[in-house]
């Protein structure tokens, strides 16, 4: 639906096709088609670097503006903000000019499926290590924006959470440039769309609820900022999570960091069972805790049992020594 | 740096004009006026005609903006990149209108190299966010569209989170069409605010005929009359004298 709105016809590539760029003069080995999202399509490639991804639209605007978003990053990189920038170009075609660029590859699992094939903590862990990432972005002056599991990959050797798309990157301060429905507080009814750490930790919130519910859910019409908490509750795995997902949603988290530092703290106390039917910490450690409080109980139950019938024994041998007495007077 | 104010309308309809004058003609027209026309066909279940889905394009088209076909369910998202997208189109129009004239006819943003464009890119980003925005929404509420109403007004309201987060200032105009007597009827006049349009959309009168392009004429008279007014701080007094009706 989205592509009526540039007249121009899509660019398909097909595996083997060179694409020379009309400025640089470089060229790339198409290999195949990687993913589609709202600015272009991706493709992985070969050129003279080795595999690459490259994006490429009939827009220049939105391809123009990723990668001046992408440049940013590749000038004061960390090894995880996101890919990294190579080349940006265009591609001459019968049909027209196609603005393209080309950026690392980065090759690993998507998200969703890694985080459901493996155990319920391994989300906590992730988003550790994404949170990580996006307090380095947000102090930079950037917020993702359009954050959601397809942006999203897990690199292996070590398990690393990526990031893919720059194109939702907007300025602190700025209206978020693009977004999805689901992962956006604005459709919820829980804030605004304007770009602000707040906003990403919302999404990272729903990144939790998106692994209970995969095919996603849409709000009713009698919504309410409440709904999204009843629907977390629905899913008994997700409860260990639950004070960190409900202060995500809030927007009561001022950065990145306290909701990191938040959630390694929870994942530190929190026994997540191997067996997926019991991997519920949270609900064993209150249950062990309703255990220990009610032997405390019981314990001191027996303490005033016992008491009770100290002071009748005592009472009772009492009224035994005055019963004597009674008996010395009387005879 | 003199910031200037976009202009558009923004028409959502769900079929072809059938009363009145030519809206792509209307539409033509608007864009001489610095306005751009940009249009939403909204689809039930089935799909919209072929005749349509050609009117919708053909005015965006010649209103110099953007056109868009979904399906009811989809249209808030729709709304707001419609919204966003002209916006950037208008700016870029008017970059490239700067460009040719200083590499001479015939040269766009595709003609400059890909380090510079990137820096104009910048500049067309900045302006889009804090530009002024002026909207005219139009909505089509012949028989048709009743069940297609509460779509509408929830795609709306997303638009003004969306535009509240802008730094420029947004003004919106809520008409609808075709009106009780006259071709359109006023639901909201100007205003900043939107959080009067759950209300604004229970007056609605359902009608049966879609003037398309009366209705066009109407807001371009309209935001003619606005544009002259701007900077007098009339509006206030524009609101009480039409609120009798």
């Amino acid at each position: 639906m989205r592509d009526s709105i540039s007249k121009k016809q899509e660019c398909k590539l097909i595996p083997n096709q060179r694409v020379v760029g009309k400025w640089h003069r470089n060229s790339y080995r198409i290999i195949r088609q990687l993913g589609y999202g709202a600015t272009g399509t991706v493709y992985l490639a070969e050129g003279k670097e080795g595999l690459v991804a490259l994006k490429i639209a009939s827009d220049s605007m939105s391809i123009t503006s990723e990668v001046n978003v992408l440049r940013q990053f590749s000038k004061v990189q960390g090894p995880n903000l996101g890919p990294s920038f190579i080349d940006t170009d265009d591609y001459v075609s019968v049909n027209g000019v196609y603005p393209f660029y080309i950026m690392e590859y980065i090759q690993g699992e998507e998200f969703l499926p890694f985080i459901r094939q493996k155990g319920v903590e391994w989300v906590g862990i992730l988003i550790i290590q994404l949170l990580k990432d996006l307090q380095e972005l947000h102090q930079s002056g950037w917020v993702f924006g359009d954050l959601k599991p397809e942006n999203l990959l897990v690199s292996q050797k070590p398990f690393q959470v990526r990031w893919l798309d720059a194109g939702g990157m907007t300025r602190v301060g700025r209206s978020i440039k693009e977004y999805t429905e689901f992962f956006d507080r604005g459709y919820w009814g829980l804030g605004s769309r304007k770009a602000e750490p707040s906003y990403d930790l919302f999404s990272v919130s729903m990144l939790f609820i998106n692994r209970a519910f995969p095919s996603r859910f849409e709000k009713d019409s009698s919504m309410n900022p409440t709904q999204l908490l009843t629907k977390f509750k629905e899913k008994e795995e997700l409860k260990a999570y639950e004070p960190i997902f409900k202060k995500g949603i809030e927007g009561k988290y001022s950065s990145a960091n306290e909701m990191r530092n938040e959630l390694i703290a929870l994942i530190k106390n929190t026994s997540f069972s191997p067996k997926p039917l019991y991997n519920n910490s949270g609900s064993t450690k209150t249950r062990k805790r309703n255990k220990v409080k009610k032997q405390k109980e019981s314990n001191k139950k027996r303490f005033r049992l016992i008491g009770l019938m100290e002071s009748m024994l005592v009472g009772s041998f009492l009224l035994f020594l005055y019963i004597l007495y009674l008996f010395g007077q009387t005879v | 740096m003199g910031r200037g104010t976009i202009r558009q309308i923004l028409l959502l309809t769900d079929g072809c004009s059938n009363s009145g004058e030519d809206p792509v003609a209307i539409a033509a027209l608007a864009k001489e006026d610095g306005i751009s026309v940009n249009v939403i066909g909204i689809v039930d279940n089935g799909d919209m005609n072929e005749q349509g889905i050609s009117e919708v394009e053909s005015i965006a088209e010649s209103g110099g903006g953007i056109s868009q076909i979904v399906y009811a369910k989809q249209l808030s998202q729709t709304v707001q990149m419609v919204t966003r997208k002209a916006m950037t189109q208008t700016i870029h129009g008017v970059v490239n209108k700067e460009i040719s004239q200083i590499l001479g006819e015939e040269k766009e943003l595709e003609d400059i190299e890909p380090e510079k464009r990137g820096k104009l890119m910048e500049v067309v980003d900045e302006l889009g966010e804090t530009m002024d925005l002026d909207v005219f929404i139009l909505v089509d509420t012949s028989a048709s569209m009743r069940n297609k109403l509460p779509m509408v007004q929830e795609a709306l309201l997303d638009l003004s989170i969306s535009l509240r987060s802008r730094t420029g200032k947004n003004h919106y105009a809520l008409y609808s069409f075709p009106g009780k007597r006259k071709d359109i009827d006023k639901l909201i006049q100007w205003t900043p605010h939107f959080d009067t349009i759950s209300s604004a959309f229970k007056k609605l009168s359902m009608g049966g005929i879609t003037p398309t392009g009366p209705a066009l004429q109407e807001a371009i008279r309209l935001f003619q009359k606005r544009m002259k007014k701007r900077g007098t701080d009339e509006d206030e007094r524009f609101d009480l004298e039409e609120a009798g009706m």
